[in-house]
């Protein structure tokens, strides 16, 4: 039971925040995320027209053996994506937290440039206290 | 999901009641009226003053937006007259406390549309009016005879905000002032109307 990961990626598909919180993941260096999240939109959007049965969003979870991707996506097209142990049902919950603390610590700050990289201290903030070390 | 009038009307209520730093509303109307004053003294021009009004309020907007649809958990609307709906319903009634009335107007889209990518229904050109009974923004405001002369839209700022936050969700839309009590009119009205959806880009090959 832990989360791993949080990854904001603009409407673009460029990585705007990227954190990890509890061991497990390997480390990557920051172009290889940039990579990684770029590549998550380019298959997020893929599969919103994989759909068989007509329009669809695309896909909100990705499991793998040892881990568990839970993708939120909301209507202006900002991706947040959490990094999870398969175990951890608090994922969805989890993501709407941080879409509000986003909609209020950067959105709200006049002096933050949207689809830029995220550089604030109140998110910061509102972060670890939502997730902590991402053990519970 | 709501559809219904009255679930709109309970989830503004419930936004509004949720929201725990609430601001004096006179203190609002006075900054407000300031930076208007302001504005008019910088530039001399109420045309002018107008149009920076618009784009002050579209940059809330795409902001807002998000606070909006991160507090309301409401999903895509479904047409353009749901938009109104919501707008005035929700979106006014959480931020500003008041619900404008909506009237729909414009072409009512066909049963059948051949598309697979647009989500949403409703033809360019369709449009909604909202007429505000109450503008927290113009409390204890007379306009001047050169700023009735001039054109002065008051509240301008709330078009921008309403072009800027639709905007954010993929409708490009004009919006504009009708009628304003403070200019003498009936009632205080304004018009949005409805000019494309912006289709999502998805780069191709994005290196």
């Amino acid at each position: 039971m832990a989360i791993f990961s949080l990854w904001v990626i603009n409407k673009a598909g460029g990585l705007v925040y990227q954190r990890n919180f509890a061991d497990g993941l390997a480390q990557l260096t920051s172009n290889e995320y940039l990579v990684l999240a770029g590549t998550l939109h380019g298959i997020h959007a893929i599969t919103s027209r994989l759909s068989p049965t007509g329009s669809s969003s695309g896909a909100q979870v990705i499991e793998g053996e040892t881990f568990k991707m839970t993708i939120l996506l909301t209507a202006t097209g900002t991706k947040f994506v959490l990094l999870t142990s398969l175990a951890e049902a608090t994922a969805d919950l989890v993501l709407q937290r941080v879409y509000e603390a986003y909609a209020d610590a950067v959105m709200k700050n006049p002096f933050h440039t949207p689809e830029m990289p995220v550089r604030s201290e109140g998110f910061d903030t509102r972060i670890t206290s939502l997730i902590g070390t991402g053990q519970p | 999901m709501a559809t219904t009038s009255k679930q709109y009307k309970a989830i503004g209520e419930d936004l509004w009641k949720s929201r725990t730093d609430k601001i004096n509303s006179e203190l609002f109307s006075l900054t407000y009226g300031a930076l208007v004053v302001q504005l008019i003294q910088d530039y001399e021009d109420y045309a002018v003053v107008n149009k920076q009004l618009e784009k002050m309020g579209y940059n809330i907007g795409t902001r807002l937006i998000e606070d909006f649809l991160a507090r309301s958990s409401l999903g895509r609307c479904s047409d353009f007259r749901e938009v109104g709906e919501v707008a005035a319903k929700v979106g006014f009634k959480s931020f500003l406390n008041i619900t404008p009335t909506v009237t729909h107007s414009g072409v009512p889209p066909p049963s059948a549309r051949p598309t697979s990518t647009v989500q949403q229904s409703g033809v360019p050109g369709s449009s909604f009016i909202l007429t505000l009974d109450e503008n927290p923004l113009a409390e204890f405001v007379e306009l001047p005879d050169e700023a009735l002369e001039g054109g002065l839209w008051f509240s301008n700022v709330l078009c921008g905000v309403l072009r800027g936050a639709l905007e954010m969700v993929q409708m490009q839309v004009q919006v504009e002032f009708l009628s304003d009590v403070l200019r003498g009119d009936e009632s205080t009205e304004i018009r949005v109307t409805l000019l494309k959806y912006l289709e999502e880009e998805v780069p191709v090959g994005d290196d």
